[in-house]
């Protein structure tokens, strides 16, 4: 068979790049640079990999605001055939509860889908919680964390990277599986397909509307979670101590920090 | 359309605990944490063991602080799956209604948490690192940190019980464990058939693990070693340290996943961190938080990681290994 792949992904700010506005509480992004989610990155590259093997098509969903759309032209030009944006103020706010299901409601819509694939978890919160919602809402079996994803007819086979160990599960697809960070090099893009499809507009776009969503579904209105605050992550406070002088001082000063932690 | 739930049904504090024939030491902080929370919210605190064979586990989760423990004990509980554990959850959650559930942040509690949320129309939050409870309104507050720990998020639930959280391996402390504290267990018996479980194990693996978490010493590989970890091993040896990697050196096959430092790996809790070339990613830094002594050593000065460091080396540690090699080995020596 050859597989109909969704690659769900989204675009972050550089976590380093944001800060916090200790007065208005709320979160500078401004400065900061945006990327494609970097497991995400790993996650198109499997599922490009798969359709180098099997052939089928990869389509892209992103929900996101409209800035979303080069990035997912960068990720058409790397060889996936089609992407949609899911942007609409409706979406803001949204915690992982709505932002699973307006992902769910575009992949039902696209016709058909065997397997979808997402990144392990996002550089910005981080809750992984999106690819087990996903496949909740979906109704299809899920395989998170994953660092090798193979298909065998209708079989998705799949390594799950689970610390000092491992497991090999299989389910037979429609599936969502999760890949982890790191777990593969992603090609190039082809900047004449970027262009391409940046120039003759292949992103399409869907609102909650064409997706069947009402404003209470998505966002803020349909999130249970509610951001009751937001501090800076308490930063531990270190001596930063720079040991001086030519390079046998910094050693000697070095071996007297560390002797303490020397056993006889 | 979100379910109205009327949330004052909703009584008591459950742990959802992990055990692979032992319980996972989450569980044991779980459950520290969980009795303080509960005690605040006068509301009584419950342990749940799901697997196969399960025998003296739900006297141990007694001895740590529970009121009382459900145990399933079921063939196809055996090993964790997403679908057996999640049919299991569900059915007791809507049976017997919790207000709060906290699951250990692992592979498993969030692949199992994140699936339970959708299925039961409720917000969940992700690897808390703080807890609070409101007494009053009976909400729990989670902090839950974003852009690799540099900010945090403290998130409450207003609507949509049991409220549920997933919480940081390594935060809080088990209490010491009492052989006089009284608790009930029940057995609940399920139906589950084996076809409900849609993802085969085709192969699993548990490879003995060394828990770098835990080590009293640590020296930590960046990308600047180059993979060499020749050197490291020798100051490593002296240092008595375990030797833990930033994730390009995971990636790149130089060493295993367990010993990946950061907010994706494990969390040291060392007295003493030595880091080299590393250059200080905020993913990489929270695993740092927790160490009393942080060393970095680096060839660039402006390298991100010196605001990490008590002790801040600027240069190129194949130049500064071999001659403290030599200094520390004399000195060890003199000690003898
Ligand atoms: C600091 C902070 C803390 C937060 N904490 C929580 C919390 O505890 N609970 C909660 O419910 N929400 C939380 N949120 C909201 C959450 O960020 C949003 O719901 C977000 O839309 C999805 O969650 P995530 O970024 O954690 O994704 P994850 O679940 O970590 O992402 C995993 C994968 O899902 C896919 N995916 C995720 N988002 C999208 C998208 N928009 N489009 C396409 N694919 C996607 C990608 O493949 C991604 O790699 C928090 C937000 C912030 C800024
Ligand atoms: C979702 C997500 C999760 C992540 N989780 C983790 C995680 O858990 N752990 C983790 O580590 N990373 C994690 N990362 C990756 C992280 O963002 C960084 O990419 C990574 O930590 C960088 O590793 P590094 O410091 O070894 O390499 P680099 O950033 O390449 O730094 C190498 C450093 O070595 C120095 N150097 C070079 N040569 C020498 C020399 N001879 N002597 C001394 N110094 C030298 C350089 O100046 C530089 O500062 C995650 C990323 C994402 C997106």
């Amino acid at each position: 068979m050859t597989p109909r792949i969704v690659v769900s992904l989204k675009v972050v700010p550089k976590p380093e790049e944001v800060s916090l506005n200790p007065e208005t509480r709320t979160l500078d992004r401004a400065g900061a640079e945006n990327v494609l989610n970097p497991p995400d990155k790993n996650a198109l590259e499997v599922a490009l990999g798969l359709k180098d093997t099997h052939g089928g098509t990869v389509t892209l969903v992103s929900m996101g605001p409209p800035l979303f759309k080069d990035y997912l032209e960068l990720c058409l030009g790397m060889g996936a055939d089609q992407a949609i944006l899911l942007s609409d103020r409706l979406f803001a706010g949204a915690d992982t509860y709505p932002t699973s299901l307006t992902l769910a409601r575009a992949i039902q819509k696209l016709g058909g889908y065997d397997l979808v694939i997402c990144g392990e978890e996002s550089a910005d919160a981080s809750t992984g919680q999106v690819p087990p919602g996903l496949a909740e809402w979906l109704g299809v079996p899920q395989i998170t964390f994953v660092d090798e994803v193979r298909v065998q007819g209708d079989t998705v086979i799949a390594r799950r990277a689970l610390g000092s160990s491992y497991e090999v599960l299989e389910a037979e697809m429609p599936a969502v599986v999760s890949v982890v960070v790191g777990s593969n090099e992603p090609r190039f893009p082809d900047f004449d397909r970027v262009e391409a499809a940046a120039k003759s507009g292949w992103v399409k776009v869907w609102t909650a509307a064409e997706l069947g969503l009402r404003d209470d579904e998505v966002g803020l209105k349909g999130s249970y979670t509610i951001v009751h605050d937001l501090v800076e992550g308490e930063p531990v406070e270190r001596k930063r101590h720079f040991l001086q002088g030519s390079l046998e001082e910094k050693i000697r000063a070095l071996a007297e920090a560390l002797e303490p932690f020397l056993r006889p | 359309m979100k379910p109205e739930w009327p949330e004052d049904a909703h009584r008591g504090l459950w742990v959802y605990l992990e055990q692979q024939g032992t319980l996972l030491p989450v569980g044991h902080e779980l459950l520290g944490k969980g009795r303080e929370l509960a005690d605040e919210l006068g509301e009584s605190l419950t342990a749940i063991i799901l697997g196969h064979g399960i025998g003296d586990l739900g006297r141990e989760a007694i001895r740590y602080g529970a009121d009382e423990v459900l145990v399933v004990d079921h063939p196809l509980l055996e090993g964790y799956t997403t679908d057996g554990h999640a049919k299991v959850m569900a059915q007791l959650i809507e049976e017997r209604k919790p207000n709060i559930l906290l699951f250990g942040a692992t592979y498993d509690g969030r692949d199992l948490a994140g699936r339970l949320a959708v299925r039961l129309s409720t917000g969940l939050t992700a690897n808390a690192t703080r807890l609070e409870v409101d007494r009053e309104k009976g909400l729990l507050l989670s902090a839950v940190p974003g852009f690799g720990g540099s900010i945090l998020a403290i998130i409450k639930s207003e609507h949509g019980r049991p409220q549920m959280s997933t919480v940081r391996p390594g935060i809080f402390a088990p209490l010491e464990p009492d052989d006089t504290r009284k608790g009930q267990i029940e057995t609940v018996a399920v139906d589950l058939r084996p076809e409900e479980i849609r993802c085969r194990v085709v192969e699993r693996s548990v490879l003995p693990r060394e828990e770098i978490g835990s080590a009293e010493r640590t020296l930590v590989a960046g990308m600047g070693t180059g993979g060499d970890l020749a050197l490291l091993e020798e100051l490593a040896s002296l240092l008595e340290a375990s030797i833990g990697v930033t994730r390009p050196l995971v990636d790149n096959g130089v060493a295993g996943r367990e010993r990946q430092v950061g907010s994706t790996g494990v969390s040291l809790r060392s007295k003493l961190a030595i880091v080299l070339g590393a250059s200080g990613a905020s993913h990489f830094v929270s695993g740092l938080r927790d160490v009393g002594t942080v060393v970095a050593i680096n060839t660039d000065e402006n390298a991100p990681i010196f605001d990490e460091a008590d002790v801040c080396v600027i240069g190129d540690l194949f130049e500064l290994l071999p001659p403290l090699i030599e200094r520390l080995e004399k000195a060890k020596m003199g000690m003898a």
